[in-house]
Order: C-alpha cells, then structure tokens, then sequence
C-alpha cells in the first residue's frame, strides 16, 4: 500500500524534530556507510548513529534490511531505507531544500547514476582483489583501477567535482574508494594515480578537506584494521 | 528497423511541439532478444514515445555503439538529442524524468526508495545467481549455485505474498527489472535442463509471471520464443563442446 507522503513543518527546529526520527545502522570502516554519513552531513541533518558489530548482528538490522542483512540502512520514522546510492537519492528528495546532491537536469542525472554504477561495480570489484587476492590477482585488480582512474579523470576533466561546481553523488560514491586507495598505497604499493591521475588526486584533496568528508571519514588505520579483521572471517556490505 | 506507434497520431494532439521534436530525436540501440533492450522498450512505449530501433550485432558491434558506450560497449544504449544514456534501469529512470505519461517510478520518495531496492536486487544479484545456476552444468558447484538461486526466488516469492505485481498494483520499475524471470528463464531451462522454478517451490512467483506474461503491454513487446530457445540451444552446444 502506498502511504501519503508527509508534508515537513518549515520552522527553524525542523532539524531537532528530525533528530529522534533520523537512525543510521552503521559500521565506522564501511565506505557504504561512509557515503550514507557524508550525505546526512551535507544536508546539515542530524541523526542517531547506532554502530553494528559485524559478526553479531543487531535484531534491529536483521529486521530492517532482512534481505541483504547488511549497513547501511537509514531508518527515517520507523522506515528502512537500504543500500548506500539509494539512500543518499532518498536524504536528496526528502530534504530537498537545499545543498543539492544531484543534479537538477535529467541527462546529468543519468550521467551521474551511471558513474556512481560503475563505482559500485567496477571500482568497488577490483578493490577488493586488491584487499583480497593472491598475489597475480591483486596484481590485475590494481591494473584495473588504473584503468577505472583514468577513465573517472577523463570524466571529471577540469571541473572541481564530478557534477560541476558543487560536491554531489558521484563524488561522495567515490571518496571512500579514494581513501582506499590512499591505503592501497601502504600495502599493495598502489602508487601509480598520483603520476597518471594529477586532476583526480588533487579532486581527491579537495573532497577530503571537506568538512562533512573529514568527519565521516574513517582513518587509513581504521581501514586497515578493519581490512585484517575482516580476512579473519566476516563480512560487511 | 522503425518502431510502428499505432496510436501515435492520437498521441501527437496531446503533446507540445518541442516534446515532438525532442521524440524524433530518440534512437535506441539494442537486440531484440537481449531482456535488457525490451525493458527500455518498454518504458519507450507506455510513454508513447517514437524511437528508431537498430539492432545491433554483438559480435561485430557498430562503431556508434562503441562511441557511445566506451566503458561497458553493451546495449541498450539510448541516444537522445545526440546524447547517450547506458545501463537499461538508467535508462528507464531518465525515460521517467523526461517524457510525459504513465509513471514508471512511484512519486513518493519512500516508495521510490523502496522500488530502487527491489529493482536493485533483481537486477543485480537474483539475476547474477539465477544466471548461474542455470548455466551451473558447464561451471563448478552446481548444486552449491541452484540452491543460492532457490534462495533469492524465495525471496521475490515471499515478496509477491500479498501483491499483484513485485512493485504492488501495476507494472512499473521494479517488475520490469524483473523481467527475465517471467519469459527468458523458462527458455533457458528448457534448453540446459536445469529446472529452478516450480509453482511448488514459488507459487506466488509463478502466478505473478502468469499475470505479468497477460499484460498487452509485455505481450507485445517479447521475441519470439523459438528463436530464442534456438539461441540458448546453440549457446548449450558451445559450452558442452568447450567443456
């Protein structure tokens, strides 16, 4: 059944009234979850963050997200929504006031929902045969995200940010994969975008010194440790 | 190959002349037998928009294709105003955000978050273990991948308990990035032998396709059946021969 969607009341504690009904089920390593908290960060949202342990799940998360049982899952009034790009559309139609995450013309729409697909997909599969693989196969996952760089500059060009002026989905679907990279560089000698990728990496400078990106995003020693963590056994999403 | 819009000339009274002019610049490059091409046929169609259908040859793919489409070289492509849009949910999202008509996503930001995750899931990763599972005879661990694909049908069977269509009274987003179930699994089955769908084991997913195969607005728009069942026949042959 289809529910009326809710007018929100205009006055100045709108945010505050939001506050107790705005829950993020989280893991502080997730860049997935990364994403979900630099979006609510750049609408000025306030919420209840409720971090998961991974090889425990909370009842609440199996609840909310019985389907992939995985973070992040942002409850707004009572309400799951799932998977991070889905998440950051629904924060930009629900509080749409302003700090807009999309662009406003469909064509650009449609660009930036396929750039953040072929993040999810391709950057993201071959990060993890970087992570993940023997020797051969982290070998060929960084060759790929050599490729997936150079294609993702040649997108960017010479704008500040993916959509033009303003910081948006695309670049908050990719920041947390750059920061990857940045650990990529420690232990799998991922060297090669700062010679071959100059307009990327200074995009990746201009995105981390972003406030809502500063504080949303974990450390490369958080990442790390999660990364060991994780071969031990159990798995985020 | 030109698409006949039967109704066009009625359609036409309706619409602004720039929305006219706009429609005759919309080109899809597709295959007619591809799940993915007939979903934004699909959306094309109920939207009443014109569009200029070539069918492209994967195996000797046409240089407007690889322009068009560098990064993945797949179809469906749409071409429109000379821009091009990839990625057939894409594809369906921008056909929704730019031609009048009946709405493909639901209005509400909760239900579109909703229908985003459905299709999301569909599309992604029933789809990739229904792929496997059927083609599970010429890979590793066949029983191992029927029985991940006996787990997401559950899934969507679970979801249809109380529905009509997987995205609730009419077909929209969620049930054509569902598409492949109703009519393409069943002839892969038939071809590799591999039965994952029973109305024992997914009733509400076998009366859904029942329903969504009834639909004039899917009846018209599917290949025909035998030469796809020759298509995965000869795909079948490849892979014993091969293995």
């Amino acid at each position: 059944m289809t529910l009326a969607p809710q007018k929100e009341p205009e006055s100045l504690s709108f945010k505050n009234n939001m506050a107790e009904e705005v829950v993020l089920l989280d893991y502080w390593p997730s860049p997935f979850g990364t994403r979900a908290r630099i979006a609510l960060a750049e609408k000025g949202i306030s919420f209840i963050h409720k971090f998961e342990d991974l090889s425990n799940k909370s009842h609440l998360l199996m609840k909310m997200n019985p389907v992939q049982q995985r973070v992040p899952v942002l409850v707004h009034k009572g309400k799951p929504v799932c998977e991070s790009d889905i998440i950051i559309q629904y924060i930009d139609e629900v509080w749409n006031h302003s700090f807009p995450l999309l662009p406003s013309e469909p064509y650009q729409r449609a660009k930036a929902r396929f750039l953040v697909d072929f993040i999810n997909k391709k950057v993201h599969e071959s990060s993890v045969k970087v992570w993940m693989g023997a020797k051969e196969e982290q070998e060929n996952g960084k060759k790929e995200l050599l490729e997936w760089s150079k294609f993702l500059e040649g997108e960017l060009g010479d704008k500040l940010y993916f959509g033009g002026d303003v910081f948006g989905f695309v670049d908050i679907a990719l920041v947390p994969f750059y920061n990857w990279f940045i650990v990529f560089k420690t232990f799998a000698n991922f060297n090669i975008i700062e010679t071959e990728c100059p307009k990327l990496v200074m995009w990746g400078d201009r995105c981390l010194n972003r406030d809502s990106v500063s504080k949303s995003l974990p450390t490369t020693d958080q990442v790390y440790q999660a990364y060991l963590e994780f071969k031990r056994g159990w798995a985020h999403g | 190959m030109i698409s006949e819009d039967k109704n066009h000339h009625l359609k036409r009274k309706n619409k602004s002349s720039t929305q006219l002019i706009e429609m005759a610049e919309v080109k899809l490059l597709g295959v007619g037998g591809s799940s993915y091409s007939r979903r934004v046929e699909w959306a094309l169609k109920i939207k009443g928009v014109k569009y200029e259908f070539t069918e492209e040859d994967l195996q000797s793919k046409s240089p407007l294709l690889l322009e068009s489409n560098p990064v993945h070289k797949k179809i469906p492509v749409l071409i429109h105003n000379c821009k091009a849009i990839c990625e057939s949910m894409v594809i369906l999202e921008y056909i929704d955000e730019t031609f009048e008509g009946p709405s493909i996503l639901p209005q509400d930001p909760y239900e579109r978050a909703i229908a985003r995750f459905w299709a999301k899931f569909l599309d992604g990763k029933c789809l990739e273990a229904v792929g496997k599972a059927l083609w599970s005879k010429f890979g590793e661990e066949e029983e191992k991948s029927k029985q991940e694909a006996y787990e997401v049908l559950k899934i969507v069977d679970n979801e249809l308990k109380d529905k009509k269509f997987i995205g609730g009274d009419n077909i929209g987003f969620v049930d054509v990035a569902a598409n492949y179930i109703p009519f393409w699994l069943e002839i892969v089955e038939e071809a590799t032998g591999v039965v994952l769908v029973t109305s024992e084991k997914f009733p509400h997913l076998c009366a859904w396709r029942d329903e969504y195969l009834n639909c004039s607005e899917v009846k018209e728009n599917l290949p025909d059946r035998d030469t796809m069942l020759g298509f995965f026949k000869a795909k079948v042959l490849a892979a014993t021969v091969a293995k």
